[in-house]
């Protein structure tokens, strides 16, 4: 078994199909999106393949350590940052090509007009635990 | 078997055990085990003194730690330590713990989970699932906190207002996992209000009690936010409601308001209306009022701009909203809603946005953004004049 993270991006990929902003499709569009990514995680989960998936707000901020007895300094949001996470779903799968099966069927997530988004979405293998077996 | 019946002896038990000189940590643990023991046994073998069975397998699952060689040198210390007998204290084992889970060396976090596991009798593994942390952190969190408290006196009455802060953020957790955390907290919060006689711990009873019978109406089932205005009123609790009320009254005839009594007195006027419109605003405002005297809290000068909006018109709001700071939590959903009211579709839309972007749960993000979908979706549809059948709801007002 495998670990696979979905990334899914509020900005930096590239644009999907189906391109109209969440606040310009119907209520029921929305209703639907989300309905259809609930039985994803469910099925996933019946499946034995999900792991985790957490959303994230579209604002954060920068932290450094700033030196001993300093608080460390922050700054941001910045405006113009290329990429930002929207989140994610952990998955738990056979190999490359089941990830890559599911980030597929989680891309294809109705959007406006009741059609799929054809989303882009980044699949990053984890890196795992060394094996036991080495040679 | 009643699976709430060993929980709900859970205090006293653990109470009579540090009573008899067992120092905290160690009597807690071992009521754990205790209660494990009653789960595992009683469906067959039900006791005939629930409680008498609990002291005795705790205590002896004490005797057996205390034994080991490790514990033995505590225990001695702890003989020296007991306090020199004297008249026993009035002041009753369960409200003790109460105080001690939620002392004010303890943060927030760590009072509510000591809480839930040395009051509530829940698993360390049940209160890790409620707030979704790995069962090893939840344990570390929990024996920490233990660790904190051990040394402060069981006998020594602590801060009721402190008791309920953490009884109120255990409540407003809600549900997620197996453990109900909302149920829960009206179950411990009940539990105390009947051990102590304090106007706010039956303020904040009867504000859970009122908030709870509405808990089914407050989401559709896809789990998408229904607000207030438009819930299924008939599926609102409503001998919950009469209790929550009747347990306010009393409160409030005792004459010394506190901040739950009046939030209790908002959501029983919301409970009181047959309909949204019936509601009585203008009585709303004069308990926020009442609150923003008690508190001098913006959030409450926030939900007192929302009633004036309703009470004096959407003019009046976005007026009162004005004094109040944008960056503020749902400023900009409370802004939308009453540029809305006011006619502004396209001002509100925009603030929908901005406010989904700011909402701090998926849940209030999905509804936010439904709702700047529901005037942008409207509005391209007066722009492209009527059609049949496009599935878009009417604005709500």
């Amino acid at each position: 078994m495998a670990k696979y993270l979905l990334l899914k991006h509020y900005r930096g990929a590239p644009a999907p199909v189906n391109d109209v902003p969440m606040d310009r499709w119907t209520p029921e569009e929305i209703s639907a999106h989300m309905q259809y990514m609930r039985d994803f995680a469910d099925r996933l989960e019946k499946s034995g393949e999900f792991v985790d998936g957490q959303a994230l707000a579209p604002e954060g901020s920068w932290v450094r350590y700033d030196g001993e007895g300093r608080p460390p300094v922050t700054d941001g949001p910045f405006a113009e940052t290329k990429d930002l996470i929207a989140g994610w779903m952990i998955i738990d799968v056979d190999g490359h090509d089941r990830a890559v099966e599911l980030a597929g069927e989680l891309s294809a997530a109705p959007g406006a007009g009741g059609k799929p988004i054809h989303e882009w979405l980044e699949v990053r293998p984890f890196l795992s635990a060394p094996p036991t077996v080495t040679e | 078997m009643d699976e709430l019946l060993p929980r709900s002896l859970t205090p006293s038990v653990l109470g009579i055990l540090v009573r008899r000189g067992a120092d905290f940590a160690a009597a807690e643990d071992a009521v754990q085990d205790a209660l494990v023991e009653a789960v595992r046994v009683w469906p067959q073998d039900p006791p005939r003194d629930p409680k008498g069975w609990l002291v005795t397998v705790a205590w002896r699952r004490f005797l057996d730690a205390a034994r080991a060689e490790t514990a033995r040198r505590r225990r001695e210390e702890r003989v020296d330590d007991e306090p020199a007998p004297g008249p026993a204290p009035s002041v009753d084992d369960t409200l003790q713990l109460y105080f001690l889970c939620a002392h004010p060396s303890l943060t927030p976090s760590s009072a509510v989970a000591l809480t839930l596991r040395a009051v509530g009798g829940l698993t360390t593994r049940q209160i890790a699932q409620a707030y979704l942390v790995p069962e090893a952190t939840m344990a570390q969190r929990i024996s920490r906190a233990k660790r904190t408290v051990s040394r402060v006196r069981f006998d020594r009455p602590g801060d009721v207002a402190t008791v309920l802060r953490v009884l109120y953020l255990v409540f407003n957790e809600g549900y997620s996992g197996d453990v109900d955390l909302a149920a829960e907290a009206i179950r411990l919060t009940r539990q105390l209000a009947a051990a102590i006689d304090h106007p706010e711990a039956a303020g904040l009873l009867a504000l859970m009690l009122l908030h709870h019978a509405r808990r089914a109406s407050r989401t559709a089932p896809g789990g998408s936010l229904v607000p207030l205005a438009e819930q299924d009123r008939g599926r609102w609790d409503t001998g919950m409601i009469s209790e929550g009320v009747g347990i306010l009254r009393a409160a409030l005839a005792r004459d010394r308001l506190g901040e739950f009594q009046a939030q209790a007195a908002v959501a029983a006027l919301h409970c009181d209306a047959p309909t949204a419109e019936e509601t009585d605003w203008a009585q709303i405002v004069e308990w926020y009022d009442e609150l923003a005297g008690l508190t001098d809290s913006p959030v409450v000068r926030l939900n007192r701009a929302v009633a004036i909006g309703e009470a004096d018109g959407p003019q009046a709001g976005l007026a009162e909203l004005a004094t109040l700071s944008r960056s503020l939590p749902r400023y900009a959903a409370v802004s939308a809603y009453l540029h809305e009211r006011d006619g502004d579709v396209a001002a509100a839309a925009r603030l929908y946005v901005e406010a989904a972007g700011r909402a701090s749960t998926l849940a209030e993000r999905d509804h936010l953004t439904r709702q700047a979908a529901r005037l942008n979706t409207a509005d391209a549809n007066r722009a492209e004049g009527p059609r049949d059948g496009n599935g878009v709801s009417p604005p709500h007002r």
